[in-house]
């Protein structure tokens, strides 16, 4: 892929900074993306949903980054810029014409030391949060999601959403987020990335001026609880006014450092069509998956109308998710017998050399394509290092290319087992009872 | 950088736009057709949009699951998509596969054959997707307020068309769309990528130049028609957990000479940084929503200005006074100029940006073409912005926006006390 990580100069700074920097000279552009190694699986009870409101507040203003000037700051080169929190990681990032690069570096310098957490701040963002929880309620699919994470996992810190639980979204105080942001938000937790058409000795001198005087942190314990096997099948169903049927199910699989993780990729790949391994880009340009089984199996026999597979790479053993909707008028448990029956036949037979050929072709391009622009590259560097190592991205063609048929058949036969799955139904209730009983 | 794009006129009719980059060995494709849901007949509205899921099911050459092998088995998955005016089949391809993969495109887009089978599934995909967007407050506060802003036009209209209706509908008429719309005049091709534009031509050559068929007649659109009182719909959902506002008025044509007034006074208004003045008031200082922006869409006919929020229920009365207090202050004193530079600035500067990949370029470039904006749009657009005026943005917002013409839907949790 472009950005494959072999132009990439990295560095380590005395305050334990990690610091990775790829020239790209295709336009006149630069990305930074500063990563630190906290999630959602980090966070205690009481306290669910705080890593993503730190991230809300750390757009805020600084110390020398005044409320009112925060607006337009990236702007007015042109950028834009973002941030995302997910179940490993808090990231930001700005993409901006070259010559804002000074500006990004020290924006993120600023964030990582100086935000404010101003009290009346904290509070006003409190509800723009909830008004973010209820919009994804609004769609059953992503409730769905929710509900069944939580059922697959019971001990692990993964079971929790990310935008938090509702209670503890109304109770968690500013010295709580503070506290969490000023333990997390240290040089020896973050990695920062540059991508552009910039000088590597430039930057790294910038680096340096902006972030090497922050001082470490105290170093971070993490009591990681480990998940359990799980010895048979869950289920979770939500019953719930809506128009349209789900399935959702999830199984305990690899994570990105684990050698069934390849295989895992070409499994899916057969099942539901490639994704690339870009959690920022792949998802916007749907799989090529018309000629894959469950695409066969359920959509073009109309029992579903879309049907999607997730093998995401994460630190630690996630779930490898597929997720149905149910053609109108086709019962659920219609789709799910279907989904099973071939999930079946797969355990039982594994993949023809042919299937494997074409995931394997399809990887190689969909990887490509995750690479084409300087965020995109940035994002694939950071991303890496944060849940695993840039080398676990660069090795991963050359593990996807020794994978055989039978490695992704053993693998089939390991995580497609009814033991390790959660089923759960989105099974809608009529509309109109519930309108009649509010 | 400029663009200078080449652009040649096959003899047929077909239009090409060919930028040569070499940034990775990869080539977008992007073909765009007149033959959007303004050209659904009368009696068959949602025809395009259930075409676009069936034209590559099937062609006179290949079988549905040939298709499905040449695409699947190259990584390539075909954005087919349906705006008010564009019938579009986009895909990035290796550029080792460019010449197979437009064939393959050039099949589909000229000789569907539209299979019984094949339109019998897609509907049933097309249904469901209508009851999940009835099911969607975001969905039916926009579809609700097109209806109202566009009663009797086209744009008002659900491009997907009514469960009823795409029941009702039938391989003839799909069939007729076809042939009534898709002609060699009327397809414009963008090809940006790892091939030099002599062979991206003859490559178009080889696949289009054969193909003949009568130009389609334009459709003719019946005038828009501003609001001359303030609507209000509520869509009560009670189901939900939170509720969609869309609040907003017909606007001017892409072609207007206030195009850039209307694009930067929008910008400010509704989308910088945080959602602008918008974002500011309702977002940031209020914390009532989530997401609070505003959007322009100029187009052939009048096109909308769209303000979106999602706001607790209990915040709608006091989110959509906000809006009318903005939309009242935009039109009373129009932007600071502080304001109006750092708009200008924000788009001239984001130019790189838009045009740094393959598909971003394309998108550029066919987007120039229909609206007959140029070939060195790219290089004339930061001047057309840098004329823009204070007065010019004031205007703007005098001549389209009035809190007392506006037209606001609510769907959610929530219900006219």
């Amino acid at each position: 892929m472009a950005g494959s990580g072999l132009l990439m100069k990295q560095t380590v700074l005395d305050n334990g900074l990690t610091v990775l920097v790829q020239e790209e000279h295709t336009a006149p552009l630069a990305s930074v993306w500063c990563w630190y190694k906290v999630g959602s699986k980090d966070e205690r009870p009481g306290l669910t949903g705080v890593s993503h409101w730190c991230e809300h507040m750390n757009f805020k203003g600084t110390t020398n980054i005044p409320r009112d000037q925060v607006k337009g700051i990236i702007e007015q080169f042109g950028g834009s810029w973002n941030g995302y929190t997910w179940i490993d990681q808090t990231t930001y990032l700005e993409t901006a014409t070259r010559d804002a690069l000074d500006r990004m570096l020290f924006i993120e310098s600023e964030r990582m030391a100086n935000c404010l957490y101003h009290p009346d701040d904290c509070e006003s963002e409190r509800t723009v949060i909830i008004s973010e929880l209820h919009g994804g309620e609004n769609d059953p699919d992503q409730l769905l999601d929710q509900e069944l994470t939580a059922t697959a996992f019971k001990a692990h810190g993964y079971r929790n959403p990310t935008i938090g639980w509702l209670s503890d979204l109304e109770t968690m105080t500013r010295d709580d987020l503070y506290g969490y942001y000023r333990r997390y938000y240290v040089p020896n937790n973050a990695t920062l990335v540059i991508v552009g058409d910039v000088g590597t000795d430039d930057v790294l001198r910038k680096v340096d001026a902006h972030f090497g005087r922050i001082a470490a942190g105290a170093a971070i314990e993490r009591r990681a609880t480990v998940e359990p096997e799980q010895t048979g099948e869950r289920r979770v169903t939500i019953r719930k006014a809506g128009t349209t049927a789900y399935l959702k199910l999830g199984y305990h699989a690899a994570s990105a450092t684990d050698p069934q993780f390849a295989p895992m990729m070409l499994l899916d790949a057969v099942l539901t069509g490639a994704k690339g391994v870009n959690l920022w880009s792949s998802f916007r340009v749907p799989p090529p998956q018309r000629s894959a089984r469950l695409y066969r199996a359920l959509v073009e026999r109309g029992l579903a109308s879309s049907v999607h597979g997730s093998m995401v790479p994460t630190e630690q053993p996630f779930l490898y998710n597929l997720s149905v909707t149910a053609t109108e008028g086709i019962a659920l448990a219609s789709v799910e017998s279907a989904l099973l029956e071939e999930l079946d036949r797969v355990r039982r037979d594994g993949v023809t050399e042919a299937e494997l050929v074409k995931a394997k072709a399809q990887l190689r391009a969909r990887m490509m394509f995750d690479g084409d622009s300087v965020t995109n590259i940035a994002h694939q560097l950071g991303y890496f290092a944060t849940i695993a190592s840039v080398d676990t991205l660069t090795s991963m063609p050359a593990g996807l290319a020794r994978v055989t048929a039978e490695d992704v058949a053993v693998t089939a036969r390991d995580v497609l087992s009814s033991s390790n799955r959660t089923i759960g139904w989105f099974d809608p209730l009529p509309v109109d009872t519930v309108k009649a009983e509010a | 950088m400029s663009l200078v794009p080449v652009r040649t006129v096959l003899e047929n009719g077909v239009t090409l736009l060919v930028k040569s980059t070499s940034k990775t060995p990869i080539v977008a494709i992007n073909l765009a057709m007149r033959a959007g849901s303004i050209a659904d007949p009368a009696d068959a509205p949602g025809a395009a949009w259930l075409l676009s899921r069936v034209i590559d099911r099937g062609t006179a050459a290949r079988s549905a699951a040939e298709l499905a092998e040449e695409l699947d088995s190259r990584g390539i998955t075909l954005n087919i998509a349906v705006t008010r005016h564009l019938f579009s089949v986009v895909c990035t391809c290796l550029t080792e596969d460019f010449a197979a993969v437009l064939a393959l495109l050039g099949d589909i887009l000229m000789a569907p054959s539209l299979p019984d089978a094949e339109i019998s599934t897609r509907k049933g995909e097309v249904i469901t997707a209508i009851r999940q967007d009835e099911d969607s407050p975001a969905v039916q506060a926009v579809e609700s307020l097109m209806a109202l802003l566009y009663p009797g036009h086209p744009y008002g209209r659900r491009t997907k068309g009514s469960v009823d209706a795409v029941e009702r509908l039938t391989r003839d008429q799909l069939s007729r769309l076809h042939a009534d719309r898709f002609a060699p005049g009327a397809l414009t091709a963008v090809i940006v990528g790892d091939v030099d534009a002599p062979r991206a031509r003859d490559e178009v050559a080889r696949v289009f130049g054969g193909w003949r068929a009568s130009a389609a007649r334009p459709v003719a659109l019946p005038p828009v028609m501003p609001a001359s009182t303030r609507q209000r719909l509520v869509i009560p959902m009670m189901n939900k957990s939170q509720a969609d506002i869309a609040y907003g008025f017909t606007t001017i044509t892409r072609r207007d000479p206030a195009y850039y007034a209307f694009w930067l006074m929008n910008v400010a208004f509704g989308q910088y940084a945080l959602g602008g003045r918008l974002g500011d008031n309702i977002r940031e200082r209020q914390g009532m929503a989530y997401y609070v922006s505003s959007a322009l869409d100029a187009n052939i006919a009048e096109g909308p200005l769209t303000i979106r929020a999602g706001v607790s229920p209990a915040n709608v009365d006091r989110a959509v006074a906000s809006i009318d207090e903005e939309v009242a202050r935009l039109v009373a004193d129009g932007l600071a100029p502080k304001e109006l530079d750092e708009s200008r600035s924000f788009l001239i500067g984001s130019i790189p940006r838009a045009l740094e990949t393959n598909a971003g370029i394309a998108n550029f470039l066919q987007t120039a073409e229909f609206f007959g904006l140029g070939l060195d749009y790219d290089e004339r657009l930061p001047g057309l912005l840098a004329a823009v005026t204070l007065d010019d943005v004031h205007a703007a917002a005098r001549r389209a926006l009035r809190v007392d013409r506006a037209t606001v839907v609510v769907a959610g949790p929530y219900e006219e006390r």
